[in-house]
């Protein structure tokens, strides 16, 4: 498949083809610069490079292929949608483009400026014509787990088809019995796009495949409290970016295989930096492609990060939906349970996130955690103080950083991570 | 030889070090032409070892690389200040630096390591760059802005957090007829207020250092010490303790 029929695919999403070849030249200059660079990486890698060299060109040809067959194509922000009743609807479940500084300029006359990166930048990737991905969808949806993000979706949804679902804000009986009405109008929303019936059949075979996924990024997180550390924080990173919008078949088998990699290279006692490398744990918001930049800085510093406790990362794999249900109701039960887990700074209170931070640090062997918060991010920022006292009051060393996608920062980044990893040698 | 180089935004500062004495201080500023203004610094000089700090850390590492000197390794400007201070002043427990660009508050342990710290980020607001503006715009010498600002009798109120802004702000109280020394009072209040809430942030314990060329300053000095409830202890050339930090650190990785 060669870059014409790209081209001509481009123009049919009637993506700005001159902006966006520039987008692709950054990604693709970016990407050398902090994935190409990189010594001793694993085998396994070349799968992830080839999938991020493609990333607007051939898996946008399998959506485009997969619409032709008739399915159709959901795009998400959040884990909190739950892709086992997209597949068991037979659509195409993927993450949309929002991990850049795109359209701003644009964005900025939907929403205010005080705004997360993350919201602009979605909004500026479909103003600016800019995200296939986006272009490609029959549906988006989106959910109610920030101010302004239910706010961003209103504005949005006069430039994309958009469905909204309700994230309550507590966990309370009352509020699981509204999140199960909600995964049940989601489930008809999916059906009535698809004009498939979800049956216990279809259902019980796509939790197996998602599930299957986050195993698989499971074992890779535990490959990763080895030291030396097997694998960079940089290529983890990639590998659960990439999760969010691959085949999650073909993912699964190709990360698999890197395990087998990673467990080979353990045995060895080989690791991507000498076992008295300072290791981090990232903390905080999630990061969408191509939100490398606090990773490269922390790494640059000679320090390695061993896990994201991140929606892009333990948050979207720590917890399973459970296998064992046989009706559609059980199954539905299952997924309510699980992603009435997850423990999104959205929730009040949300003491499970502290404890998570503390132990995931214990389990990675880290010794400092970097909470990463996106300027603007209430939930997040506010969170970053409460943990902030508990790492404290554990001896866990912790360093906050609010920041954005710009490179405004970088310099003054630079020094407070190496001022951090200074301290932990 | 051992020398240490402190490469900041306004000036370069190196300080030199046999058997374990400082016997040779040097400062230039940095202009727009750090690199040459690095080499002249060390012109002249037979060096052993030099490590380099300050936000011109890297440009150093390699512009003495290629000049052929051998260059330890580089460390931050919060490591430097940490074991400058911990050197001149063994019981410190806090340090302030007002530099250039960035402002930082940094909390010792016993033995002077760095246990925690804070920076601006982004922004030179509260800054020595803040101060030279604003000096620029009082046609003031910045060495004889803070005896100027200390003449002021009435300590007004900036609101304004940005340099611009604080400039406008000033204006506009120019306007209104106030005095330009109480204005000038104002504008160090308003750096003072930062400062304070930064060290505040990483939870001041006494002594507190303050270190870096602001410290030269009196009414900043002064306003700290009132507004702290306490003397700071400044250290003898503040503006050198950077480049003497990152000179013990060359010192202690060895020739």
């Amino acid at each position: 498949m060669g870059e014409a029929s790209y081209r001509e695919m481009w123009e049919k999403l009637d993506l700005d083809l001159s902006a966006h070849d520039a987008l692709l030249e950054v990604l693709g200059k970016f990407y050398g610069d902090i994935y190409m660079s990189q010594q001793g990486r694993l085998q396994g890698m070349e799968y992830l490079d080839f999938v991020l060299s493609e990333v607007h060109g051939l898996r946008i040809k399998e959506l485009q292929d997969a619409k032709a067959e008739g399915r159709k194509i959901v795009g998400t922000f959040c884990v909190f949608v739950p892709e086992e009743l997209t597949l068991a609807a037979e659509a195409v479940h993927v993450g949309l483009c929002s991990g850049a500084d795109a359209g701003t300029e644009q964005a900025e006359k939907l929403v205010p400026r005080n705004t997360c990166a993350l919201i602009k930048s979605f909004i500026g990737f479909k103003l600016a014509k800019l995200c296939p991905y986006t272009e490609s969808c029959d549906l988006i949806v989106g959910e109610t787990t920030c101010d302004g993000k239910k706010k961003a979706y209103e504005a949005f949804a006069e430039h994309a088809p958009m469905y909204v679902m309700e994230v309550p804000q507590q966990k309370r009986d009352a509020d699981r019995a509204l999140f199960k009405a909600e995964v049940l109008r989601y489930k008809d929303e999916m059906e009535k796009l698809t004009g498939k019936t979800i049956t216990a059949e279809t259902l019980k075979k796509s939790i197996k495949t998602v599930n299957d996924r986050r195993r698989v990024l499971q074992r890779l997180s535990k490959l990763r409290s080895a030291n030396p550390a097997p694998i960079s924080g940089r290529d983890a990173l990639l590998i659960n970016q990439v999760g969010f919008y691959d085949d999650p078949i073909r993912f699964t088998g190709a990360i698999n295989a890197l395990c087998d990699q990673i467990e080979q290279r353990i045995a060895a006692g080989e690791g991507v930096a000498p076992a008295n490398t300072p290791r981090l744990l990232l903390a905080g918001c999630p990061m969408a492609v191509p939100n490398w930049k606090l990773p490269y800085v922390v790494e640059s510093a000679g320090a390695v990060i061993v896990g994201e406790e991140s929606c892009i990362g333990e948050r979207n794999t720590r917890d399973l939906v459970d296998e064992s249900g046989e009706t559609l109701d059980d199954m539905i039960d299952a997924i309510v349970d699980r992603y009435m887990r997850i423990d999104c700074a959205c929730f009040t209170p949300n003491e499970e996130r502290t404890d998570n931070v503390v132990s995931m640090a214990k389990a990675q062997h880290a010794d400092g955690v970097i909470q990463y918060s996106l300027m603007f991010c209430q939930p997040y920022e506010h969170e970053s103080i409460k943990v902030g006292k508990t790492l404290e009051s554990e001896e866990i060393p912790a360093l906050s950083i609010s920041t954005d996608y710009s490179m405004e920062d970088v310099e003054q980044l630079k020094t407070r991570v190496e001022a951090f990893v200074e301290m932990l040698k | 030889m051992i020398a240490g180089i402190d490469i900041g935004s306004r000036s370069i500062e190196l300080v030199c070090l046999e058997d374990g004495h400082i016997t040779l201080t040097r400062r230039l500023p940095t202009t727009f032409d750090p690199r040459s203004q690095l080499l002249k610094l060390i012109d002249g000089l037979q060096l052993d070892a030099i490590a380099a700090t300050g936000y011109g850390r890297t440009l150093a590492s390699q512009v003495l690389s290629d000049s052929g000197e051998r260059v330890v390794e580089t460390l931050t400007e919060i490591k430097a200040y940490g074991l400058g201070v911990s050197a001149l002043v063994p019981e410190a427990r806090t340090v302030v630096d007002i530099g250039g660009q960035d402002t930082k508050a940094i909390l010792l342990n016993e033995k002077g390591r760095v246990l925690k710290f804070e920076m601006n980020d982004r922004c030179a607001a509260g800054t020595g760059k803040f101060l030279e503006h604003v000096a620029n715009v009082f046609q003031i010498a910045i060495d004889e802005f803070g005896q100027y600002a200390l003449q002021g009798t009435e300590e007004l109120t900036i609101n304004s957090m940005c340099t611009v802004f604080a400039e406008t702000e000033a204006t506009s109280l120019m306007a209104q007829g106030h005095s330009p020394h109480n204005i000038a009072l104002g504008l160090h209040a308003s750096i003072v207020k930062r400062t304070v809430n930064m060290i505040q942030r990483v939870g001041m314990k006494a002594p507190l250092v303050f270190a870096g060329g602001v410290a030269n300053n009196p009414c900043i000095v002064a306003l700290l010490a009132k507004a702290l409830g306490e003397q700071p202890v400044i250290p003898d050339n503040p503006d050198m303790v950077g480049a003497y930090g990152a000179t013990l650190h060359s010192a202690s990785q060895g020739i």
